[in-house]
């Protein structure tokens, strides 16, 4: 019996590695902490009510937010550790199977798990302020896709420590990812964290397009809407198209893994071709999904710090648009070398290259946004001319790798990496930073320190160019992504080593980063207007942070740029709350169901990876019950009474 | 200020790079065949075509943004209503569409060149198989195979006919130009050709488990007298590849350099057709004219 249990223990958790026992030791010492202090300070119940069960769009981003800097801490150390092993040749620092497994997680969860969070934390700060809504247009909905991203993540990275990493690379491509080949069940965690927490990111693409359709304050038309919702709806209109083929490719995979059929084996008349087609028509739209909102941040800031309205706004909604449609004619160019005809390359060559054309649309109209304004030269600004330059090359090496004769050459090379590391730090994450820098008053009612953040920008900054910069150059000299280690006479190595000083700069950015918001937690300038920047739209409008239902009245909306105007006019939510008298507020109820069927779609995921059926069939019972228990809701809403509202107006100094 | 670090740093790293590009350890940027050259020249001038753009494009972009930055008494101009220009915005509409259009062009014409041999010259046919974690090469017309390493003889175009009987790698050497996936069941085609004699890294491109990062194997490119010189040596002092030996040598590990003077007849189709070659008649038949036999289920 013992040893029936030690030998079932060895294979449950991860063993052998002292670096995991390490990781072991501290994360049991982090949730004993955790747990300590939340029962010292009584704050169990804090956490359910406000947080847990909250479906306020404002928490809801938070918890998002939160979420993505772990999994970006998370993802960063396996870069870290991976650009260790490569610094010099022949190192045994990692073995072949532990680098394996590394670069696999850090690709799922830098485009999974941080940038996708990422994103929906900035659409649930910012979509329903800057629309003038009280919320989004399905709160309770909007909790179930947290939870389930909590959940998919949770169990992507319960792999570290039990059962073992996947290790067949980000895309997972079969054969090589079929039960044959890739036994342990370090593939199945892959395999249902991404679904479980794919489900919650359709949801929330269906989410925001509803509510950016139908939730606009009166008189704000489309053409009126500030651009970032428009990349909102450009993304999330790209994510209900483009995520039901990841939904289905791995489902198929998993029913090859666990039912024995042969859906992409070539034996049995099965096709791994099928598989990849259906994990790029997926896997390419997904990085519009994630850069589109990147560019609407952009004309945001720009504009705003510009003090000046955006330039070309009609072009910037078309090149959006254009981005979103085109996404989906150029998933093939991630493999022109798998023998398609030169007639399919050409055409997916070319559609990859049309691209290019909205995205240098919209880098001239931020430069002429700044032309003739007052350019501030704050962190958002920083980060947003960060950004641009550094996509701006990125996109001239995707280009490159568009033309089909380029990509014979350079498919799969270091090139390859440092291209699309650029568009997606350079592009995404310099963005998306801008974003938070732009948004964190709104959020937490307080600045960031500038000067600890212009130290994070520049270590990032400069790291980041030293780290990718000589990677173009590996490309150059034959180097394939994904070897663990290389010989000393490949003449790689000066190149690498550069790469990993830059990569270790990149960690130090991030610590000031988190120095920064440490810091200014306590000694942040605290932000009493609601309005730091002097912006322009309309969640600028409220306090910060905004109070439960955002708008005691809601705004009318006649200009671009609604809030910008109204100050032009010399109103103010003062006076707009003396106009009109105070009425009662429909909102939506808390409720800890999103989370209890999100925990079941977790206890049914972990049962299938190890192909306990009982346990995949327990929780997916539950996820039926709380549905069943849903559908019978019937009070799930309440009234703010007038008092109320007109009590906490005035608490907020707005009445 | 301090913004133009960055691009100075980013500049020097790029003129660092083109500097030290021509010396032999940049196979890419120095190519030794009619493949690479013409995919070399393809780098060339997109490289060119959009740098003419973006370099000027980014330079703006820092230059606007130090000219209207805020300060006080600013004497640039301020216009914060003026946001719409219809010439200008064709303008830049119109640039990045010309550059693509000429770009894309060449593009799709290098693209259907690339599918015929380099030279019309009678090519020589290797067939490839990637293992788990090594290379076997095959020669339908010389009769023998080898391990790690292949010869080939210059200025004849070679027809690499790939499969795989592993997850799915891709036949890379860089030097010489082109890539193509090696897939289980499939047998595609890749053309290629040596100029000079020497030896160039060749390289599995694609992940395919465990020891992937040892799957570099070596091209030696021989005049074609030393070439015909090395088969008869290798018939001659090498042992035959029978089918136990590939059945041994299929087995998951990582060996050196090896060859045999022979090897069973049908072992390539008999690969293709063991990985569900069956259900993809169109690709091994690409090897139309292979003395191989006809597929034995």
């Amino acid at each position: 019996m013992l040893d029936r249990l030690k030998e079932f223990a060895s294979n449950f958790f991860v063993t052998g590695e002292p670096m995991i026992y390490m990781s072991d030791v501290a994360i049991v010492l982090v949730s004993l902490a955790i747990i300590f202090t939340l029962t010292y300070f009584k704050k169990w119940k804090w956490l359910w009510r406000e947080w847990i069960t909250t479906v306020d769009h404002k928490r809801i981003g938070i918890m998002y937010l939160i979420s993505a800097l772990l999994m970006l801490f998370r993802g960063g150390v396996d870069a870290l550790l991976m650009r260790t092993q490569l610094a010099l040749p022949n190192q045994h620092f990692l073995d072949a199977q532990h680098y394996n497994e590394i670069f696999t997680t850090h690709g799922t969860i830098m485009i999974l798990f941080m940038a996708m969070p990422f994103i929906f934390a900035l659409f649930n700060i910012a979509v329903p302020l800057q629309l003038g809504a009280r919320d989004v247009a399905f709160p309770y909905l909007n909790a179930i896709s947290f939870w389930m991203f909590f959940f998919g993540a949770l169990l992507f990275n319960l792999s570290f420590v039990i059962g073992g990493s996947p290790d067949g690379g980000w895309m997972s491509y079969p054969p090589l990812t079929e039960l044959p080949t890739d036994p342990g069940p370090g593939e199945n965690f892959y395999l249902l964290g991404l679904q479980i927490s794919g489900i919650g990111s359709i949801a929330t693409g269906i989410n925001f397009i509803v509510t950016i359709l139908k939730m606009r304050a009166p008189g704000m038309k489309l053409m009126k809407m500030p651009l970032f919702c428009w990349s909102v709806l450009a993304s999330c209109i790209v994510i209900i198209f483009a995520f039901p083929a990841l939904t289905i490719a791995l489902l198929l995979l998993m029913i090859d893994r666990m039912a024995g059929a042969h859906f992409f084996t070539m034996t049995g008349g099965g096709n791994p071709m099928m598989y990849i087609n259906l994990f790029w028509v997926w896997g390419h739209p997904e990085v519009y999904i994630v850069i589109l909102p990147a560019f609407g941040i952009l004309s945001e800031v720009v504009a705003t710090f510009s003090r000046k309205k955006i330039f070309g706004y009609a072009s910037m909604v078309a090149s959006l648009m254009v981005i979103s449609i085109v996404s989906y004619l150029v998933w093939a160019h991630h493999y022109f070398v798998m023998g398609a005809s030169a007639g399919v390359n050409s055409f997916f060559g070319v559609a990859s290259m049309i691209i290019g054309i909205p995205t240098g649309v919209k880098i001239f109209n931020w430069i002429f946004t700044m032309f003739r304004g007052r350019v501030r030269m704050t962190l958002p600004i920083y980060w947003t001319m960060a950004m641009i330059t550094c996509f701006a090359f990125g996109g001239m090496t995707g280009i490159m790798l568009a033309a089909v004769p380029i990509d014979y050459q350079v498919h799969n090379s270091y090139f390859l990496i440092a291209h699309f590391h650029q568009t997606l730090i350079g592009g995404v994450v310099f963005g998306l930073l801008a974003g938070l820098y732009y948004w964190w008053p709104k959020m937490f009612g307080f600045k960031l320190n500038e000067r600890l953040g212009k130290w994070a920008f520049w270590f990032f900054n400069i790291g980041f160019y030293v780290c990718f910069m000589p990677q173009y150059a590996l490309g150059f000299m034959g180097m394939t992504r994904r070897v663990y280690t290389y010989p000393a006479d490949a003449g790689w190595t000066s190149m690498n080593f550069t790469s990993t000083i830059g990569a270790y700069m990149m960690g130090v950015g991030f610590i000031f980063m988190v120095v920064q918001i440490l810091y200014s937690i306590k000694y942040g300038e605290r932000d009493l207007t609601g309005d730091p920047w002097d912006g322009r739209t309309l969640e600028w409008s409220v306090p910060s942070p905004a109070p439960e239902y955002n708008f005691a009245h809601i705004p009318e909306v006649e200009e671009r740029d609604a809030w910008w105007e109204m100050k032009q006019k010399g109103q103010s939510l003062v006076q707009l709350n003396h106009q009109k008298p105070f009425e009662p507020i429909h909102m939506p109820n808390n409720s800890g169901r999103p989370f209890i069927m999100s925990l079941f779609f977790f206890i049914a995921g972990f049962g299938l990876v190890f192909n306990w059926w009982w346990m995949g069939a327990v929780g997916l019972l539950g996820v039926a019950v709380t549905m069943v228990l849903r559908s019978q809701e019937r009070h799930d809403s309440h009234y703010i009474p007038a008092e109320e509202v007109q009590r906490s107006e005035a608490a907020l100094g707005r009445f | 200020m301090k913004t133009w670090w960055r691009k100075g740093l980013f500049l020097g790293a790029l003129g660092l790079l083109f500097l030290t590009g021509c010396s032999e350890k940049y196979p890419l940027l120095d190519p030794q065949g009619p493949v690479a050259r013409k995919e070399y020249h393809m780098l060339l001038l997109t490289t060119i075509l959009t740098g003419i753009v973006i370099v000027p494009v980014v330079i703006l972009l820092f230059v606007v943004a130090f000219r209207y930055r805020d300060r006080p008494n600013s004497k640039a101009a301020y216009k914060p209503d003026w946001h719409e220009s219809k010439w200008l915005e064709i303008i830049w509409w119109g640039i990045p569409v010309i550059i693509i259009l000429i770009i894309a062009t060449v593009t799709v014409k290098e693209t259907f060149a690339l599918q015929y041999p380099p030279e019309k010259k009678e090519p020589i046919t290797v067939e490839v198989t990637s293992l788990d974690w090594k290379w076997l090469f095959t020669y339908p017309e010389q009769g023998i195979a080898t391990v790690n390493y292949m010869n080939i003889p210059t200025d004849r175009p070679v027809k690499f006919v790939l499969t795989s009987d592993a997850p799915i790698n891709a036949f890379w050497i860089p030097s010489l130009g082109g890539m193509q996936y090696t897939m289980p069941g499939m047998a595609m085609r890749l053309w290629s050709q040596a100029d000079e004699p020497g030896t160039y890294i060749g390289k599995g491109a694609n992940f395919s488990g465990k020891h992937f990062a040892k799957m570099s194997f070596k091209v030696n490119a021989q005049s074609q007298e030393d070439f015909d010189k090395w088969v008869e040596e290798i018939k001659s002092t090498k042992p035959a590849l029978t089918n136990e030996g590939y059945a041994e040598l299929s087995k998951q590990s990582v060996v050196g350099e090896s060859a045999y003077s022979s090897y069973p007849e049908d072992l390539y189709m008999n690969i293709l057709m063991k990985n569900g070659g069956e259900y993809m008649p169109n690709h091994w038949m690409m090897m139309e004219n292979q003395k191989t036999a006809q597929p034995t289920k």
